[in-house]
């Protein structure tokens, strides 16, 4: 099975909850990478803190996790001293746009080149259930157990606006499209974001009465479609998946390497 | 390409926690969870090969290994 | 460039003492009194190839810096008070997962954004306990440029060494003064390079097992070794582990290999100790006041002396009893409410004989009011 010469086998059955749809993540990407034929050695990945960040420890690359919110930062540092590495980011919600969500669109401006995949299951999982940047007006959380009265983000447009030169969306119900989704992001020579939705039975399910793990794959299928899709226009309340944006634009390693040519040439 | 003929599910027992993802999502309805909420492949001789269950399982419990017809 | 006498600022002297030290990478964010160090290091790090990146705020600019020393690097930050305060949880990650990273830290009058060009030594106790938790920490300082250079220097070495983040925590007075700078020549001060592991590819290499000598082997991002980095508790493999035996060995691990090692990086500067019936201790600019004063009393035939204390983190507890034994009287001159008079205080035979001469006005403190001070201890009167 070409998932296991990627993982780290000893730490499984991994910590995940049943039906959590952070582990179809990791499947998928396991998937992307084998299609690449990426070596080990040659992979970063960098996560944040969270149920979605734990994601690092699983996977048998160079796997730095960090703080909560600043996985981007720290990737930075790693890709401007090695830009020769791949570089995959993975992060929760909250993560990603709570506590991090200026690092997220700063890296989105200076378009480097590495693979943000936020795993999005609307919720603040690791904590126990408080309602994120993501969960969206009406729903509920520990935090809003009235409701929530806070408006969602819309990932795609945020990093779009942001300036990210690739950006898609998909998800854990998807799983064809989903390795070749992250597949196409990661051979992007830029700044990727690859919002995941992904099912947190656990907590989001639970509080919003989604039933099971399985209830919330389907929910997954039938409240998305296709970027452009007929549907799309007949209920616009569906969310679209697929590639959004892909563009090129000067890469961020690339640029700093013109400027150090530029500074020894003055020399 | 050539159409894969299925040698056999390889389920780790220890991984599967029984979520029923794979079990619901089957085109074919050929896995089904057993007493212990662990799954096993039912109905085998139904199986097309579409490997959607290996794709879905959030916990890497299955595999569906092909050969080539 | 050896050998070169220059008339800089005390930040370009940090700079020129970081290059010499070796950096590679320095990540930061503007704030005065610290910004000269970001945008000389902008212009002289690509012109040997270094990275030099203007992140979107401190914290980033320590996660970077943290990232980047893992592949390898020498690296740096810089910044004052409020961007320090924003360190804090970077700079803990760097203490648990072990990284060699520098945090210059250019005090400015606080809490909050204070006095923005204002001196102030008010960031001692932070250096030594901003970060929650447990810890050790490694905090340096100087009072005059050739110091700051050397000291810097010093702060790469003892980053390697033991695989820590070093804090050099300069003033406003000393980054802004201009004085003259001798670049010491190539070789003349020893460098530290980043100890790395001979363990082959293959073969299971342990990021967090100690040698015999307590260090720690790094293999680079990147290289041969894959391996998990976290801020979580964790064995020698760096994954995470709750296991009370682990735990409590880490801990252990994080504080002893400081703390057993004060004498080592104790750094400090005597001045008539000898016969000094009034000893003064002080660090930074102040210690330039402090200084001042004792030469020009000296002059006068009055027995006082000073400690000028460079390492203030891991405190130097055994030179300070050792050199304060014969005083009558000990003053801790100072720019903050007292953080450095009370590890003093715990380290003397006398601490009823411990006092505090300190301005907490953003002006530098002078040799005066200095004078003041010991007359009033010494019951003469102002
Ligand atoms: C600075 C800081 N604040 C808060 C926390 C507590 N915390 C840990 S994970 C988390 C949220 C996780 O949610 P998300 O990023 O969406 O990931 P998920 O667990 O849902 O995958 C929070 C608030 C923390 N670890 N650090
Ligand atoms: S709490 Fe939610 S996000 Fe966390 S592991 Fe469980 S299902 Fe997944
Ligand atoms: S999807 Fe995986 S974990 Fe869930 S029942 Fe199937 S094999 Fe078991
Ligand atoms: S491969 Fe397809 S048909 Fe066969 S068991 Fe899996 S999901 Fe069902
Ligand atoms: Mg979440």
């Amino acid at each position: 099975m070409p998932a296991r010469d990627y993982i780290r086998e000893r730490f499984f059955p991994h910590m995940w909850c049943p039906g959590c749809g952070h582990g179809i993540v990791l499947n998928g990407l396991v998937h992307a990478i084998e299609n690449i034929g990426l070596k080990k050695n040659d992979i970063v990945m960098v996560s944040g803190i969270g149920c979605s960040s734990r994601i690092a420890g699983y996977m048998d690359f160079h796997t730095l996790h960090t703080i909560h919110g600043r996985a981007l930062a720290f990737a930075i540092g790693v890709k401007m001293s090695r830009p020769d590495l791949t570089l995959l980011v993975p992060m929760g919600d909250g993560d990603a746009l709570s506590i991090g969500g200026n690092h997220f669109i700063h890296a989105c401006r200076r378009n480097i080149d590495m693979t943000a995949i936020v795993m999005n299951n609307r919720v603040y999982g690791m904590t126990g259930g408080q309602y994120s940047p993501l969960s969206g007006h009406g729903t509920m959380a520990t935090t809003a157990p009235y409701t929530n009265i806070d408006q969602a983000f819309d990932i795609v447009s945020m990093a779009t606006a942001a300036g990210a030169t690739f950006v898609a969306r998909a998800t854990a119900y998807h799983v064809q499209q989903l390795p070749n989704i992250l597949e196409e992001a990661i051979r992007h020579k830029g700044f990727s974001v690859v919002e995941v939705m992904t099912p947190c039975p656990t907590y989001f399910g639970r509080k919003n009465k989604e039933g099971s793990a399985v209830n919330m794959m389907d929910n997954l299928k039938t409240r998305t479609t296709p970027i452009g899709s007929k549907a799309k226009q007949e209920n616009p309340s569906l969310i679209e998946r697929g590639v959004f944006v892909k563009k090129e634009l000067p890469e961020y390693c690339a640029e700093y390497q013109r400027i150090v040519e530029q500074a020894m040439k003055g020399k | 390409m050539a159409k894969l003929k299925l040698r056999a599910h390889v389920i780790n027992r220890e991984w599967c926690k029984g979520c029923g993802i794979c079990v619901h999502f089957c085109p074919r309805k050929v896995l089904e969870l057993d007493e212990f909420d662990k799954v096993v492949a039912a109905r085998p001789q139904d199986c097309v090969c579409c490997k959607l269950c290996e794709l879905r399982c959030s916990d890497l419990a299955i595999e569906v290994q092909t050969e080539q017809d | 460039m050896g050998g070169e006498l220059r008339f800089v600022q005390g930040n370009e002297a940090c700079v020129e003492g970081a290059m010499y030290a070796g950096l590679d990478f320095f990540a930061g964010y503007p704030i005065t009194p610290s910004t000269e160090i970001a945008e000389l290091l902008a212009s002289r790090l690509p012109l040997k190839g270094g990275k030099f990146l203007q992140m979107e705020d401190e914290i980033a600019s320590i996660c970077a810096i943290i990232g980047a020393s893992l592949t390898g690097n020498k690296v740096m930050t810089a910044t004052s008070g409020p961007g320090f305060s924003l360190m804090q949880e970077g700079l803990g990650y760097a203490i648990m997962a072990e990284i060699p990273c520098v945090i210059v830290d250019v005090q400015r009058g606080g809490p909050s954004t204070g006095l923005p060009t204002k001196v102030s030594q008010g960031d001692v106790n932070q250096a030594r306990w901003g970060v929650h938790g447990d810890h050790a920490i490694v905090a340096l300082t100087a009072s005059n440029h050739q110091d700051v250079f050397s000291i810097t220097v010093d702060a790469f070495n003892f980053s390697e060494t033991y695989r820590t983040p070093v804090i050099l925590l300069f003033d406003e007075v000393i980054g802004h003064m201009r004085e003259r700078l001798k670049i010491p020549e190539p070789g003349e001060i020893p460098l530290v390079e980043r100890l790395k592991t001979s363990v082959k590819e293959g073969v299971d290499y342990h990021p967090y097992l100690q040698r015999e000598d307590g260090r720690l082997p790094m293999s680079d991002f990147g290289g041969v070794h894959r391996y998990n980095v976290t801020g979580l508790f964790h064995d020698m493999w760096g994954f995470p582990s709750e296991k009370p035996s682990v735990v409590h060995e880490l801990m252990r691990h994080l504080v002893d290999k400081i703390d057993h090692h004060v004498d080592k990086m104790a750094r400090y500067r005597e001045y008539f100790i000898e016969d000094a019936e009034m000893l003064l201790i002080s660090y930074g600019s102040s210690a330039r006041s402090a200084l001042h004063m004792v030469t020009d009393r000296r002059q006068h035939g009055e027995r006082v002396g000073l400690l000028e204390l460079q390492t203030l983190w891991p405190f130097p507890a055994a030179v300070v009893r050792e050199k304060t034994r014969n005083a009558r009287y000990v003053v801790v001159v100072e720019m903050n409410m007292g953080q450095m008079l009370q590890p003093v205080k715990a380290a003397v035979e006398k601490p009823e004989r411990v006092f505090l001469a300190n301005r907490v006005d953003g002006v530098l403190i002078t040799p005066a009011d200095i004078l003041n001070i010991l007359r009033l201890i010494q019951g003469k009167g102002v």
